[in-house]
């Protein structure tokens, strides 16, 4: 019994290792090929199969005029939306959470937990109903196809997270905490950013970490609201994905644009196992 | 404590959120109740027709609704499964845990679209690998994209490969804070793993499980990216679920009012049925 469990568990995972794998070494493999090896068939190891080239490497970084995709300006613009948005959002949610987690609201039926679900609530939002409205209200004030427009849209999509994440870690931050900053003769805003905001560094984090992946990872608002001035990376990419697709390219520039989250990974794992981010995500 | 500092902490990220917000929402409504279209781009004032239009002549939206909660519900269950399954796993100490958490979170780090991408290429009928080597095995190549029905799992094929891992990381990390008392008591009762996971883990685990699903669930209620790159709602429209449908209806067609209207009926009708669902989930993983 106990084998057969052991045997069973090894085996699914290492079928989803696999699963979850392929993809990337699919994409490393067809970065190096050429026109040759993509189209007469189906091939996989460099230099058995086929002899790999850097091409598809080195279009990213030519300019467009030299038949290049010029990866780097999208990259850039999307780093800086990412962390601007980001920033403000865990700003600004941070202290409604922190109000959420330790006064009392009441106005009228409303209470601190209809609040707080307003603030998460704005996740079921599909992202289609407001690309319509926020395309008329970003041209009506000159900020469509602008770094500007895209963080105001981003902070919609990313402060809920931040709300969601702090509300939770704030409720596990013991209250006596405050008290006694208070009672030492700090006032509130000395009390929050000299006592509780050091002790919440994990969740901070967390919901800082979970900011970024929300907003590098968006791609249908970008697409909506920017044309040629500003391009986002998933826009770049998606747009080499046209009829005649050269797959050395679009592979070389899909890594390049997915590598830098993957570092992540590894910080939300050393979190979850120093037990962190149980405390946060629940 | 002082009464108005609690507004100091709270209003900046409430009106922000509220400010940027309010005018799209009221806008939608207003939208709805005009006729704007590429013929006539105004703000003209045409009552209810277009609900009438969506409630009695517009099969296509409610298929695509209907698409939408199969798709939706089917990779939420599949990544509810398979993640739990994968949080157990590397629970406890196995060889190696800490390697398999990282790659278990690693899909839910990269863009849909652009694995989307990579993905379109991995199943490609002629040229991608996977016909390939299922053809080294003798099976025929199989239409990954182009037949209608297969068209759908290949589209939740790569919805749980990318969002398995989230689920993954909520109920780690809930399995992870779970007291360790009850484990004790049906250790020196000599419980089997199976009743153990019955009769302690599962009901220990379902507030978090219940939560998980309904993010989830409000997260896959938007599959928008994989569809649009992956099968552009095709073949004929097998795919096409009510985001993609109302992107074409408004941006392509630019039939905005008609738009409005989808989205707005849209909105309602998931905001009732994720409240319903939320609590049927609550009802049935939680008893006593």
């Amino acid at each position: 019994m106990s084998k057969l469990y052991t045997f069973l568990k090894y085996f699914f995972i290492t079928f989803w290792t696999v699963f979850v794998v392929a993809p990337f070494l699919w994409a490393v493999s067809t970065s190096f090929k050429d026109f040759q090896s993509v189209n007469s068939k189906v091939t996989y190891i460099p230099w058995l199969d086929f002899e790999p080239t850097l091409e598809g490497w080195r279009v990213l970084i030519k300019s467009p005029a030299k038949g290049g995709v010029d990866i780097v300006e999208p990259y850039f613009n999307s780093i800086f939306v990412t962390c601007t948005a980001s920033l403000i959002s865990i700003f600004l949610g941070t202290l409604a959470a922190y109000a959420l987690s330790r006064f009392t609201f009441k106005a009228g039926f409303v209470r601190n937990n209809d609040i707080t679900f307003f603030f998460i609530s704005q996740r079921i939002m599909p992202p289609i109903v407001l690309s319509i409205p926020f395309f008329i209200f970003l041209s009506t004030i000159g900020l469509l196809d602008s770094l500007l427009g895209l963080v105001v849209v981003y902070i919609v999509l990313l402060m809920p997270i931040a709300v969601w994440i702090m509300v939770d870690f704030f409720n596990r931050v013991p209250k006596e905490l405050d008290e006694t900053a208070l009672i030492d003769g700090c006032n509130p805003y000395q009390a929050f950013y000299k006592v509780v905001l050091p002790n919440s560094i994990p969740g901070l984090i967390v919901a800082g970490m979970f900011c970024i992946i929300f907003g590098w990872i968006d791609f249908f608002f970008a697409f909506i609201l920017t044309f040629t001035e500003v391009q986002l990376l998933p826009v770049k990419v998606v747009a080499l994905n046209s009829s005649i697709t050269p797959w050395w390219s679009l592979s070389a520039s899909a890594l390049v644009s997915v590598a830098p989250l993957i570092i992540v990974a590894f910080i939300v794992e050393r979190y979850l196992s120093k037990g962190n981010l149980s405390g946060a995500l629940k | 404590m002082n009464f108005k500092h609690k507004f100091v902490f709270l209003f900046p990220g409430l009106f922000v959120l509220i400010g940027i917000l309010i005018f799209p929402i009221i806008f939608t409504i207003r939208l709805s109740l005009s006729g704007w279209n590429s013929y006539t781009p105004e703000m003209n004032f045409i009552g209810i027709t277009n609900y009438i239009r969506l409630f009695t002549d517009d099969p296509r939206f409610w298929e695509s609704f209907f698409r939408l909660s199969f798709l939706s519900v089917t990779t939420v269950i599949l990544q509810y499964v398979i993640g739990f399954a994968l949080a157990m796993m590397v629970w406890r100490e196995i060889k190696f845990k800490r390697f398999f958490r990282v790659i278990f979170l690693v899909p839910m780090m990269t863009t849909p679209v652009i694995m989307t991408v990579i993905w379109r290429t991995f199943f490609h009928e002629s040229l991608g690998p996977v016909n390939d080597l299922l053809g080294g095995l003798g099976v025929k190549p199989i239409l990954w994209l182009s037949d209608p029905v297969i068209a759908k799992f290949t589209v939740i094929i790569v919805e749980v490969w990318q969002w398995t891992p989230f689920m993954f990381l909520l109920l780690l990390a809930g399995l992870l804070s779970l007291p360790k008392e009850p484990f004790l008591a049906a250790a020196i009762d000599g419980a089997s793993p199976f009743r153990k996971f019955v009769y302690v883990t599962f009901p220990l685990m379902a507030p978090i499980s219940i939560g998980a699903i309904i993010i989830r669930l409000i997260e896959a209620s938007k599959i928008m990216d994989t569809v649009f790159v992956l099968t552009s709602g095709g073949p004929g429209t097998a795919t096409e679920t009510s985001s993609f449908y109302i992107y074409i209806k408004g941006l392509r067609e630019f039939q905005m009012g008609y738009a409005a209207t989808l989205s707005f009926t849209y909105l309602v009708i998931m905001i009732i049925s994720l409240t319903i669902i939320a609590k049927v989930l609550t009802k049935l993983m939680i008893k006593e």
